[in-house]
């Protein structure tokens, strides 16, 4: 609940090095992740999410769980994490702590993609 | 905070003028009305005293046309099964409106499974029955159709009395769910041209745990739940006393005060729908005047109901939504589809069913809150571009 009445990393980053969206309106729920990298460490994230409580909770978290993290450990970050961070989601909620990592890891790849080029 | 409750359609608390009349009958007078011996006569007289307050509610013929079930979910099941069942050998056709109650539409699902055709009628975009669609849809063979007398949901409240003329021209009978209309705004069973009504007890502000389902004279109709044969043989199980006394009683105040009730909290509707509708991308759902004095309904676009739920819980105000996020399907409102919304504006839906413990003096604090909540999970959501 604290993470819902007081999420953390809200906005939107300017120029990020990644950027990650995941989800759809239709369904109910979507996300976006900016980051911004130096020499592989995350050093801010800020995120956007239309969704549920459960939505925005997990979305806050996993900003938190990834901020100063290097991008291959933060890559890692997986839906259960989320989770157990939060001590637990309901199962039908579970849906929503997936759409949170996968919006870190599409932020990520990214920026994987943009620092090959 | 005071706490704001405006999710009466979800659960209503019990009159304390019904709590004090019927709690006799859980402690004292607690006997079985099958019982032969005196007390239990009594007892069976205080389901008669019941029937008639119930029936003066709807102006039912008389009180042998009331049976007493468990609750609204019960009552539904008994029109819809036992007529279909009843009645199989003139026809195999059962319809109702794409708005109707789960468990009106289940139901007739199980039917459907079973061999019976499942027709559904469409709406327009305030949930008004489309009457040309009714008039096509209706074979001959139509035993039972469904159509609610208001919606929960969106507050709408059906033409009934035409789509009873329509129903009968070609179907069996009509079957209508009042249970968010009863007690609101005043029924008459016989002048509607009504075969089937299901009531709550909750829903007058009586105690849970009672229903009722208005069987007009001469309609057939069978058990769906075999046992000792109480209600006429309709409905077997021990009467609930309790429940059912404070039923009769809730439904006689609802009577005696419904018009008064009615016009103040029009008023307090009327001022939460202009003021809310006063926010950016905000929208009334369902019908502007047609609906019930203690509804207002809205959606709001880019954002998720379950979030505006729980952020005005923060306000300590409680109200509804249809947002999938909220079910236990993760399919939006089945009726705010009906109505053609899409489901991104579906998601984004909040109900306020209004009460006795409602104010106009509310108003302002509800509206703040509802502003600030908008705006914070504006803020939030990814799909608001600057």
């Amino acid at each position: 609940m604290e993470h819902f009445t007081n999420p953390r990393n809200v906005g939107v980053i300017e120029n990020p090095d990644g950027y990650g969206k995941v989800g759809n309106p239709v369904c109910g729920d979507l996300m976006e992740i900016y980051i911004k990298v130096k020499d592989d460490i995350i050093t801010d994230i800020k995120f956007k999410t239309f969704g549920c409580g459960s939505a925005i909770a997990t979305s806050s978290m996993v900003t938190e769980l990834a901020k100063g993290k290097h991008v291959d450990e933060a890559i890692k970050i997986t839906r259960n994490d989320v989770a157990d961070e939060l001590e637990g989601l309901p199962p039908q909620k579970m849906h929503c702590s997936n759409l949170a990592a996968d919006a870190l890891q599409a932020a990520i790849k990214d920026y994987k993609e943009k620092k090959k080029k | 905070m005071e706490r704001i409750y405006l999710d009466h359609a979800s659960s209503m608390p019990v009159d304390q003028r019904v709590l004090e009349f019927a709690k006799p009958y859980l402690i004292e007078k607690f006997a079985n009305p099958s019982s032969l011996y005196n007390m239990g006569a009594e007892n069976k007289e205080v389901l008669e005293a019941a029937r008639k307050k119930i029936a003066d509610l709807i102006n039912a013929e008389n009180t042998k046309s009331i049976i007493f079930t468990s609750c609204a979910t019960e009552s539904n099941n008994l029109a819809i099964r036992g007529t279909a069942l009843r009645n199989q050998k003139d026809g195999k056709t059962v319809l109702a409106s794409a708005i109707e109650h789960i468990s009106v539409i289940n139901p007739m699902k199980e039917l459907q499974k079973n061999g019976w055709n499942y027709n559904i009628i469409p709406v327009d975009k305030y949930g008004i029955i489309d009457l040309s669609e009714l008039k096509k849809s209706l074979p001959k063979d139509t035993i039972v159709t469904s159509i609610m007398y208001a919606n929960n949901e969106i507050g709408t409240i059906e033409p009934i009395k035409e789509i009873s003329k329509i129903v009968h021209e070609n179907g069996k009978y009509l079957h209508v769910d009042a249970t968010a209309a009863a007690g609101r705004i005043p029924i008459d069973v016989q002048k509607d041209g009504i075969d089937l009504l299901t009531l709550s007890s909750n829903d007058l502000y009586g105690p849970p745990g009672a229903g009722a389902l208005y069987v007009k004279p001469g309609v057939k109709i069978q058990s769906v739940m075999p046992g000792g044969g109480q209600e006429r043989g309709l409905r077997s199980g021990t009467e609930n006393v309790f429940a059912i006394a404070g039923m009769g009683e809730a439904a006689k105040i609802a009577k005696q005060e419904m018009k008064k009730e009615n016009e103040r909290l029009t008023k307090i509707r009327d001022k939460l729908i202009s003021e809310i509708t006063k926010i950016e991308e905000s929208y009334l759902t369902g019908h502007p005047t047609q609906r019930l004095p203690n509804h207002a309904s809205f959606r709001f676009s880019h954002i998720e109901g379950e979030s505006i739920l729980l952020n005005m819980d923060m306000y300590n105000i409680q109200i509804a939504t249809g947002s999938a996020c909220s079910s236990k399907t993760l399919e939006p409102s089945h009726v705010l589809l009906a109505i053609g919304l899409k489901h991104e504006e579906a998601h984004g839906s909040m109900v306020m069913t209004l009460g006795n413990s409602n104010k106009i003096e509310q108003v302002p604090v509800i509206v703040k809150a509802v502003k600030e909540t908008v705006e914070r999970l504006r803020k939030l959501s990814p799909l608001v571009k600057k």
